[in-house]
């Protein structure tokens, strides 16, 4: 994983292929917030001035990656269309909302707690209280559906991952893993340090949308108890 | 207006319902899914008439067995040279009748991998998120977001118009091969990899390990050096990617594959020869040949111009 920085260097956008049928645009070399907005802000034009054969898109940290059908629309016509975008200007900032996730900290929900504490010298309280005061943004959703990457972790968390991962890790899952922290947000497989637990729904199939986090919003942390866990 | 149409009585190691994909979903995580083989599972619909990207049954190493529960128009298509109707041999690749209550069997075979059942109609189960694909991590999608079973029963769409004639489309049957070569367009990340690791790739042959499933193909082989890091910063995945994480083996990405990585990508399996790779079982032996972009496009294009020509009927194809 890249170091996340604050200072993002501009650059020409970069077309990438991807095999004959999917294009990776780059828009920067780096993690930081203003590629990432450029990203989206890309992603949300295309949305709103869709090209025909373009399947699929999926905006991530620095790039955008687009499926396409080379029968339906050329890879010229592709990029022609992209410079277009690119030529109105960044248009509005797209910026979601911030959303306050509860979580159960310790105890059962969160077995890797006290792991966290003693690897960082911290207290259990320390942890939570660090843990739920950083605003985090949603960086992209990926890895599995509904899974968000964010930033901001603050670096007295850091923690590597478990020496052996857990075969199963419940969806709502809060966990750290080196400099990231982020949520399982269906139940798989596993090595992130587990913290805690929140009752909320990540992904559903059958919601539209699917899935509770997008990029581009922000998410805080709220420590809840037990009671008020079960009562969501 | 769906009628019962297949009873499973036996899957196999596993059978799910498969069509084009989840497209358009991915910026939320979503995979794409769909069937492994995508030229099999799109000739067999148009075969038997229906619009190309119908649901059907994707059979995995054959011991398949269902019954028909009505006259049915139907083909596989596959990797498997043949299969049974009672007890008599048919071939695949091609429309065929069955009657009310006769039995189909498909095979294992030492070729291939995965055979499509496809039924005239199409297999109906509810769309989530706009397909009907199986996606088995995600336990939705297909029947009841799992692999069929022993009794289950498919329903299929009212027989939309008369299959292709009965006619056999040789020409546009990829050479299945136990050992394929894959052509692959070098990149995204193929600079992040050194000149000796460059050298591995496009000189070596690498064998298909049993981790091999609808998520991707782990190969084996002489490792594969990145210049410094195997990891990048995390993007999108296409089908066919090549991902060398840091041990230095390669991992074909496929059908059920995450939708961002962050392990560097040396390729990307050009679309026309992914079949290839599907159907690759255990054992296989693969080597790589790098085409520029241009070539594989050209590829793609040809072969797209064929199958809608074939699909037209502008061609008699084969005997």
């Amino acid at each position: 994983m890249t170091e996340i920085v604050k200072r993002p260097a501009a650059m020409t956008p970069r077309f990438k292929h991807c095999g004959e049928t999917a294009v990776s645009v780059e828009l920067g070399d780096t993690i930081d917030l203003e590629t990432n907005r450029r990203v989206r802000q890309l992603f949300h034009k295309l949305q709103e001035n869709p090209l025909h054969g373009i399947l699929s898109m999926n905006p991530t940290y620095r790039s955008l990656f687009i499926q396409y059908d080379p029968w339906e629309c050329s890879f010229e016509k592709l990029i022609q269309h992209l410079e277009n975008m690119f030529r109105q200007g960044s248009g509005e900032p797209v910026e979601g909302r911030t959303l306050e996730i509860p979580v159960c900290y310790g105890g059962e929900f969160g077995p890797d707690l006290a792991f966290v504490a003693s690897h960082n010298g911290l207290s259990v309280k320390e942890v939570i209280r660090i843990h739920s005061a950083s605003l985090y943004p949603v960086f992209m959703i990926g890895f599995t559906p509904g899974f968000p990457y964010l930033g901001g972790l603050d670096s007295r968390l850091f923690t590597p991952r478990r020496d052996t991962p857990r075969i199963r890790v419940p969806a709502g899952s809060v966990g750290i893993a080196d400099q990231q922290t982020g949520i399982y947000s269906l139940e798989s497989p596993g090595g992130w340090q587990i913290i805690g637990r929140s009752p909320l729904k990540f992904f559903d199939p059958q919601e539209d949308p699917p899935a509770l986090l997008r990029a581009g919003m922000n998410i805080r942390f709220r420590p809840i108890n037990k009671d008020e866990y079960s009562l969501t | 207006m769906n009628t019962p149409s297949l009873e499973i009585l036996e899957p196999g190691p596993l059978a799910t319902v498969q069509d084009r994909g989840r497209l358009g979903h991915q910026h939320l995580g979503v995979p794409v899914s769909g069937a492994m083989d995508l030229h099999a599972f799109r000739m067999g619909n148009m075969l038997v008439g229906n619009s190309p990207f119908e649901a059907c049954l994707e059979i995995t190493q054959g011991r398949f067995q269902a019954r028909f529960l009505r006259d049915t128009t139907f083909a596989v298509t596959g990797s498997s040279p043949h299969a049974f109707l009672n007890r008599t041999p048919i071939p695949t690749w091609r429309a065929l009748k069955a009657r009310k209550g006769q039995y189909i069997r498909v095979m294992q075979s030492d070729h291939g991998f995965r055979d499509y059942l496809v039924l005239s109609g199409g297999i109906q189960v509810p769309l989530v998120l706009g397909s009907r694909s199986t996606y088995l991590r995600g336990k939705f999608g297909g029947f009841e977001g799992r692999a069929l079973k022993t009794g289950d029963v498919l329903h299929t769409g009212p027989e939309a118009r008369e299959p292709l004639p009965a006619v056999y489309p040789k020409q546009l049957i990829p050479p299945y091969s136990s050992n394929p070569q894959l052509r692959v367009v070098l990149g995204p990340q193929d600079s992040a990899f050194s000149q000796g690791g460059l050298e591995a790739f496009i000189g070596g042959t690498f064998t298909v390990t049993d981790r091999a499933d609808r998520m991707g193909c782990r190969l084996s082989g002489s490792p594969i050096q990145h210049e410094r890091t195997a990891d990048i910063i995390s993007d999108g995945l296409a089908m066919g990617a090549i991902q060398i994480p840091g041990n230095g083996q390669p991992l074909i990405l496929l059908a059920d594959r995450p939708t961002t990585g962050g392990y560097a990508k040396i390729a990307n399996v050009i679309s026309v020869d992914i079949p290839l790779i599907a159907q690759t079982l255990p054992g296989g032996r693969i080597t790589f040949k790098v085409v520029s972009f241009y070539e594989a496009r050209e590829i793609y294009l040809h072969k797209e111009f064929a199958i809608r020509r074939f699909m037209a009927g502008d061609e008699k194809v084969g005997a």
